[in-house]
């Protein structure tokens, strides 16, 4: 289950990482090794069983429609490196660009 | 839609988002009322994704998106889960969009339209829950915008209180045939969620957004056509205007010998045309998988069929009501059905006149007539007006009477409108009530004919249609107090003697 370069750079894409040719290279190894590992799971018959998205024995887990205060906008731009006027301000960026 | 030689036949598909009418956001306590808030106000440790923060689930989202299902003729799953949707954008803080991917809430329904006549069935592919974004605000690079720091170029400003609120997307099948038809989908659609008050549906004020996927095939041709999606359509007429665009600029591109292209495009409203957005080489990848912080739903079938007993009698059903029981013409039937406090508006009005079938056509024509001309000057919704139901049966009761002529009756429901007084104190003020005295009447009768010895000798030679202004003129004399049945019985007796 080897990787290609191209999806190793797709992946990246989507990761929103910069990789150098040795990164690349590097992290096409690891990741197959990884299907890989995966691929050995593939490999056992779950067809009688049924498929689960979750292994905790919780569901219904829900809350009634109500308001509770949450942070002040100071709280919430504490952290911020450049607030405008009450807003989280960053640069543009085209959708999907 | 024919070009040259092919026909071509229009396929569209549509998507709408609406926000659901909660207190509180979809997976955290914040207040969803944020329309008038300052920026980042209703935000908290789980909506702007800190670490740690963990969402819970909003019952009355879940139980108003049922709701919406159960309308759409859904069938409504018995087992349900939320997904990640991943991608990185400014409005989304945490890099994922909680939403439902396989198994949504809601699947396999249809909504029933007409359109141009023709009576068409639309398959609602999914109804599922999900999360509205943050908003962002791009800030132009223009000189001396002091929004911009200095030398960082283009600016986004980013509010996240909208990021969270409870969000229901809508998928048609790739039923729809013609722009019209799209337009009718959505107009229905926005009157059943605003009476299940599931939505206020609003698009002006983006509670209710709609995406299209349209594509154009030979007449006959089996297989669809290269799609192409179009967004930013904010209101019923950009949706007809802005599809109409696409479908001729797609017939244009194949007369002319291309191909279309798989693209996204963007509405421009100001040009009147779609515009590229981004092509769709690069496919959409949001690698969704099972949401881990949230359990799954196991939707009881008791409680579904609970919401189901309690859904409201839905706008279609109610038009053919009140077609049926009232003798309405269908045009005032759909009319007064569409929005629901309408509808109520008028059933009260047609009770408090008496509930039989001509009080509710009076009140019908009175108020799809009059009310709604008054109703539309003022640039108000029903919920607005002054006069409610009981007072206008009030009025119409005076005008059916004969307490006041129907025009009078137009002047006080003017005034009523205006200042919310009882039709009595308007008819008094203003010395309305109509003159019944046939005494009085005959003194006018008189006057007039006394006045006009010509116009009397013309119409006893034979000339009847004299009787018509002398009428006019007995009217003006009583100051349009008259009452005209008695006026024009007495008037006849008069010139025959």
């Amino acid at each position: 289950m080897a990787l290609s370069l191209a999806e190793v750079e797709h992946i990246a894409e989507l990761a929103r990482l910069r990789l150098t040719e040795a990164e690349k290279a590097q992290f096409q190894e690891q990741l197959s090794a990884i299907l890989e590992h995966a691929a050995v799971l593939q490999s056992i018959d779950v067809s009688a069983i049924p498929p689960t998205a979750t292994v905790l024995p919780l569901h219904n887990v829900m809350r009634a429609d109500e308001v509770r205060p949450g942070l002040s906008q100071a709280a919430v731009l504490s952290n911020a490196p450049d607030p405008y006027d009450g807003f989280f301000r960053v640069k543009t960026i085209l959708e999907h660009e | 839609m024919a070009s040259g030689d092919i026909a071509y036949e229009t396929i569209i598909g549509l998507e709408v988002h609406a926000q659901l009418l909660t207190a509180s956001k979809m997976f955290c306590g914040c207040s969803a009322d944020y329309a008038a808030a300052p920026p980042n106000t209703h935000v908290c440790p789980v909506c702007m994704a800190l670490p740690g923060a963990l969402p819970v689930i909003n019952r009355l989202a879940v139980e108003k998106t049922i709701r919406a299902g159960l309308a759409l003729n859904c069938t409504i799953a018995g087992h349900t889960l939320f997904a990640r949707k991943n991608y990185h954008y400014a409005d989304l803080p945490k890099g994922y969009q909680i939403s439902q991917y396989e198994l949504p809430l809601c699947h396999s329904g249809w909504l029933d339209i007409e359109a141009e006549g023709a009576a068409r069935r639309v398959g609602i592919a999914r109804a599922h829950l999900e999360e509205d974004t943050g908003k962002l605000t791009h800030m132009g690079e223009a000189a001396g915008d002091t929004r911009l720091s200095a030398g960082r170029g283009a600016a986004t400003l980013v509010d996240l209180n909208r990021a969270g609120i409870p969000l229901l997307e809508i998928v048609t099948e790739p039923d729809l045939r013609s722009p019209e038809e799209a337009r009718a989908y959505l107009v229905k659609l926005q009157q059943i969620l605003r009476y299940l008050g599931v939505s206020s549906g609003d698009m002006e004020k983006g509670a209710m957004r709609c995406e299209a996927n349209v594509s154009i095939r030979p007449v006959g041709q089996t297989q669809f056509g290269t799609k192409v999606e179009v967004k930013n359509l904010n209101s019923f007429r950009s949706v007809k205007l802005a599809l109409e665009y696409e479908v001729a600029r797609q017939i244009a591109v194949l007369e002319a010998g291309g191909r279309v292209v798989q693209v996204t495009m963007g509405w421009d409203e100001e040009h009147g045309r779609t515009v590229v957005q981004r092509s769709k080489e690069s496919a959409d990848d949001y690698r969704y998988f099972p949401e881990p912080d949230l359990p799954p739903l196991e939707i009881n079938p008791a409680w579904v069929a609970e919401l189901r007993a309690a859904l409201p009698e839905l706008p279609d059903a109610r038009a053919a009501r009140f077609a049926a029981v009232y003798a309405l013409d269908e045009r005032d039937a759909a009319l007064l059905a569409g929005e629901r406090a309408t509808a109520d508006y008028f059933e009260a009005t047609a009770a408090a006149l008496g509930g039989t079938a001509p009080a509710a056509r009076t009140a019908a024509n009175w108020i799809t007539g009059e009310l709604f001309r008054l109703m539309k000057a003022a640039g108000v919704e029903i919920e607005q007006v002054q006069v409610g139901p009981a007072a206008l049966a009030d009025l119409l009761g005076r005008v059916e009477r004969g307490e006041i002529n129907a025009n009078s009756g137009k002047r006080v429901l003017g005034q009523m409108f205006e200042t919310g007084q009882p039709a009595g104190r308007i008819i008094d003020e203003l010395g309305l009530a109509q003159v019944s005295d046939a005494d009085a009447l005959a003194a006018a009768v008189d006057a007039v004919l006394a006045r006009y010895p010509d116009e009397v000798a013309k119409y006893r030679a034979g000339k009847e249609s004299v009787l018509g202004w002398l009428m006019g003129q007995v009217m003006r004399e009583t100051r349009g107090k008259g009452n005209p049945a008695l006026v024009r019985a007495l008037l006849a007796k008069a010139l025959e003697g």
